[in-house]
């Protein structure tokens, strides 16, 4: 099976300046976007306050529930509905309220206003009862052990534990948090005698709240420092080793599309408000790892070619150790493209920021290193002028081959 | 060469069985299917993001330590500059770290130099700036690096200590980030946490003091009428916990030195009380060394009060009826959960410093299971489609592909359970990331056999060039992505952490099986098959 012809021949440095054009539109339309906003959507990471999510029983009524945050006096927090193509109709919501002051009461009293305002205005249930959709399986095991709906005696602790387990364990996993209704249990295992008993003691709220988080404003902005060094020092790190393994100028070039890659990326977050979390730094830094990666293949090739295409231009090279990576290229990033993109598609909410920055990152990357990073060795090889010697650092790199190469590199091919 | 292969065999075998019994075999050998899902799911830890529970980040203000030090430093020399009557007009403290003499009487100078050299040696000392015999000491660098890491660790140790004592299952307190003074505690399972941050937050700083004055006062300032605007020496007012209706407090004045502190605690328990009906008490009983003290002390003191405060301040002050060997009680109208948590603070210990709350996350269980679930649905989907288009593309060969790549995932899988490293969410995709690069050294691989073929060589050498070329690129694309993930872990925190070292993992298992693992299939196939036939690629 094969779906390339193995003798392309296509030149690929012919078409640079199409190539600097799409990046430059690319990084303008990016840029101009991050600059009109001022700034990049963080996320609650990096610029802290109270993040509570919820989830309903039914659809969310956004709207009641905004007045009724604004009646709190949470006039200033952010409501959004949640869904993804795995969870259709996930009945979410994110509220977000941004920091206030300094402290622990501050912290915590974001989060108490949310709560008070979210029972305030979808009804604090029944008197008496509790919520089952924020009972602990420790509170219903107690309930059933102190009622003994099913005559079970001393026996029953151990029996109502275990019931207890199954049916929160049926809450948190098949009803996604939220029983609609305490005749649902049914189908977790409850006897009639069971729910007529829970029924007494509970009732079932519209909402849960299934995460919250509060981040105070020194982690944000520690973070946000942190996040910039650590991608720098991993790119100083990769361009000393390609540097070493290569020559300086192709660990230039490579640091420099992987820069152009991040840059892309994160001008695209901006424009379409993708929100930076800490693991989007962590996807930005593993776009940098396969970015870094195909050039590198498209290097090592152009390495190799210099020793086996002696008297040949250098464009001419490079064409070609392109062209022959052609179909590990395109085989590589499209079965890699394909699986972030079921990762973004089916990976919830919670990976959806994390993913995007791969799906991005997986196409720019794969076009810098045959766009960007090989064409700038080529300008870098042009304006040294015939006679340069492109890859005189492979020597030293070819002393840790082990075997086949043997001898000196050709100087680079005379145009 | 056929016993060489032979070897390798055996050593791939070896490590096979070593990964699964990582995975299933423990802790008991599994007799049954159910028997070894359960051992998988308990050697697998799930972080907090899958499994729920809550997390905390808090910091702690070590700089209180140091103050503190400065004013002890204070008390003690003022005590001494009297006894060895050495005049000054003014002691006081310029910052945490430092204190200014003022007006130095001259003719002291030297009994000054030699006192702080021989009393107060973590001090420096020298001429205050501007002042004519003033002078500056100031606390040694060294010293403040000292007690800043003792209040740290001692912080952790009183954290760790009261959390346990929570009986949460396997809460995780330590320290966080670099030398801003954080502590990281996690409770999984825990969808509360505003239990286990009263806990932790609480001072728990008891102290018995004798009062002096039998009654309290209304205010400070009644406080200070009664003595003529200046408290008697060695005295202070410490503020009543609770306030009357009106929420109006009292004011007790009060030596100021403990005469038993919260270290002199033996035991301390809550039981219902027996006065209020309904409410509970914490009993304590002292250490046999401060029973020495406490003794004497009572009996000096019958029928005068006796402030029981917490965290400066006065939970009660009952009047000493007789002589008190090594027990007492703090009464104060507590809920049973209340008492409880405050005989816990109390047997753990104080607090060297108060907390601050940097970061509650606080994950529910239902979002947890969907997590899992989508994050594992995605992997075996994209895996899926992964393998079917490999063997689709690459026929035999393909299969050779597959094999390397779910021997990446057990490896993978049972470096997390021997390392007892924690699966994330960010970890799921550095797993999903871990199968990208290992299709990608596959591909390397069978495009350049595949090249090489068509170049006219014969299967053997096609698969040695192959291999060979490959391998080059291949280190050197593994290397610069584990640089990468190196400074990930070093400089990252929490999440990126947990995808670094599953990424790390990942591309080390991956050189094993895409490079070694896939070799010895190839070198197999090829000594079994026809000199002549085809190689399926």
């Amino acid at each position: 099976m094969d779906f390339f012809s193995h003798d392309v021949n296509f030149d690929w440095m012919g078409k640079t300046k199409y190539f600097v054009a799409l990046s430059l539109t690319l990084l303008l339309v990016g840029a101009a976007s991050w600059i009109h906003k001022g700034s990049l959507d963080y996320g609650i990471d990096f610029k802290g306050g109270t993040l509570v999510y919820v989830r309903f029983a039914s659809t969310p009524p956004v709207d009641k529930l905004r007045q009724g945050l604004v009646q709190q006096g949470l006039g200033d927090s952010v409501i959004q509905q949640i869904s993804d193509i795995a969870t259709p109709n996930a009945n979410e919501v994110v509220i977000y309220l941004p920091q206030r002051g300094q402290g622990n009461e501050a912290l915590d009293a974001g989060k108490a206003a949310i709560l008070n305002a979210l029972h305030a205005t979808l009804g604090s249930g029944e008197a008496g009862k509790q919520d089952f959709n924020e009972a602990s399986p420790e509170t219903v095991a107690d309930i059933l052990t102190r009622k003994d709906p099913l005559s079970a005696g001393a026996a029953g602790a151990a029996r109502y534990q275990q019931l207890a387990k199954q049916l929160t364990d049926y809450r948190d996993k098949q009803a996604r948090g939220v029983v609609a209704n305490l005749d649902d249990l049914r189908q977790a295992g409850a006897t009639p005698v069971v729910i007529s008993t829970l029924r007494d003691a509970f009732y079932t709220g519209p909402f849960a709240v299934v995460n919250v988080e509060i981040v105070g404003p020194k982690v944000g902005a520690d973070l946000r420092r942190q996040a910039v060094f650590v991608t720098l020092y991993a790119l100083a790190g990769m361009l000393v080793y390609i540097a070493l393994r290569f020559e300086l100028v192709y660990g230039a070039a490579a640091v420099l599309a992987v820069f152009h890659d991040v840059l892309i990326t994160l001008g695209l977050f901006s424009l379409l408000h993708f929100e930076i979390s800490l693991t989007v730094i962590a996807a930005l830094l593993t776009l940098v790892g396969y970015s870094m990666n195909d050039t590198i293949v498209i290097f090592d090739r152009i390495r190799e070619n210099l020793r086996l295409m002696r008297g040949q231009s250098f464009k001419t090279i490079v064409n070609r150790s392109i062209n022959q990576t052609l179909s590990r290229t395109i085989l590589t990033s499209g079965l890699t493209f394909m699986t972030v993109l079921v990762l973004f598609l089916m990976g919830g909410q919670v990976l959806r920021s994390f993913s995007f920055a791969l799906v991005v990152g997986i196409l720019v990357g794969t076009y810098s290193s045959f766009g960007i990073a090989a064409p700038l060795v080529v300008a870098w090889n042009q304006w040294r002028g015939p006679g340069a010697v492109p890859v005189s650092g492979a020597t030293s790199g070819s002393k840790t081959r082990t075997g086949e190469a043997q001898g000196r590199l050709a100087p680079a091919g005379r145009r | 060469m056929e016993s060489n292969l032979k070897w390798k065999v055996i050593f791939i075998t070896l490590v096979v069985l070593l990964c699964l019994f990582g995975l299933v075999g423990l802790p008991t050998f599994p007799t049954s299917l159910a028997k070894a899902r359960d051992n998988f799911s308990s050697r697998i830890k799930l972080g907090l993001d899958l499994q729920g529970g809550t997390h905390l980040i808090l910091q702690v203000q070590v700089n209180e330590a140091v103050s503190l030090q400065t004013d002890q430093t204070i008390d003690h020399l003022s005590t001494q500059l009297r006894d060895k009557n050495i005049r000054y007009d003014d002691l006081r403290k310029v910052s945490d770290t430092q204190i200014l003499v003022h007006n130095l009487a001259p003719e002291s100078t030297a009994a000054f130099r030699d006192l702080v050299g021989s009393s107060f040696p973590e001090w420096d000392l020298a001429p205050a700036p501007g002042e004519q015999s003033g002078y500056a000491l100031t606390l040694k660098p060294s010293t403040v690096a000292a007690i800043q890491a003792q209040t740290m660790a001692q912080s952790e140790d009183t954290i760790r200590r009261r959390i346990d004592a929570l009986g949460l299952t396997e809460p995780v307190v330590a320290p966080y980030g670099q030398g801003d003074n954080e502590i990281i505690v996690e409770l999984p399972g825990e969808g509360d946490p505003n239990r286990a941050k009263s806990v932790i937050q609480a001072g728990g700083q008891l102290e018995l003091r004798r009062v002096e004055d039998p009654n309290p006062y209304p205010s400070e300032a009644a406080a200070l009428a009664a003595h003529g605007g200046i408290l008697p020496p060695g005295t202070e007012l410490l503020p009543s916990k609770t306030t009357d209706a009106a929420g109006q407090g009292s004011w007790y004045l009060v030596d100021r030195s403990p005469i038993i502190t919260g270290r002199d605690l033996r035991n301390a328990v809550a039981t219902p009380s027996t006065d209020n009906p309904g409410s509970y008490e914490v009993n304590f009983t002292l250490s046999t060394d401060a029973a020495r003290r406490f003794g004497p002390f009572t009996e000096q003191n019958v029928g005068r009060p006796m402030a029981i405060a917490l965290d400066r301040k006065v939970v009660s002050a009952p009047v000493i009826q007789s002589r008190i060997e090594d027990s007492g009680r703090i009464t104060g109208r507590f809920g049973q959960q209340e008492a409880n948590d405050l005989a816990l603070v109390l047997r753990a210990g104080a607090l060297p410093a108060s907390i601050r709350y940097l970061e509650e996350r606080t994950v529910g269980p239902s979002l947890g299971a969907d997590s899992i679930r989508h994050g594992v649905q995605a992997s075996i989907i994209s895996l899926m489609v992964v393998l079917i288009f490999m063997v689709f593309y690459y026929r035999l060969s393909g299969v050779n592909a597959v094999v390397a790549l779910l021997l990446n995932l057990v490896i993978l899988l049972a470096a997390l359970a021997y390392f007892g490293a924690v699966l994330t969410l960010p970890g799921i995709a550095g797993v999903i990331l871990t199968i990208g690069m290992g299709v990608d050294s596959n591909v390397l691989i069978f495009e350049r056999i595949r090249e090489e073929l068509r170049a006219g060589k014969a299967p053997a050498s096609a698969v040695d060039t192959g291999f060979k070329r490959a391998f080059l690129t291949i280190i050197d694309t593994h290397v610069t992505t584990v640089v990468s993930a190196i400074f990930l872990f070093v400089f990252g925190t929490g999440p990126v952490r947990g995808f670094a070292v599953t990424l790390t993992i990942g591309l080390i298992a991956n050189l094993f099986t895409a490079v070694y693992v896939s070799r010895v299939i190839f070198d197999w196939h090829l000594a079994k098959m026809q000199r002549q036939a085809a190689l399926s690629i």
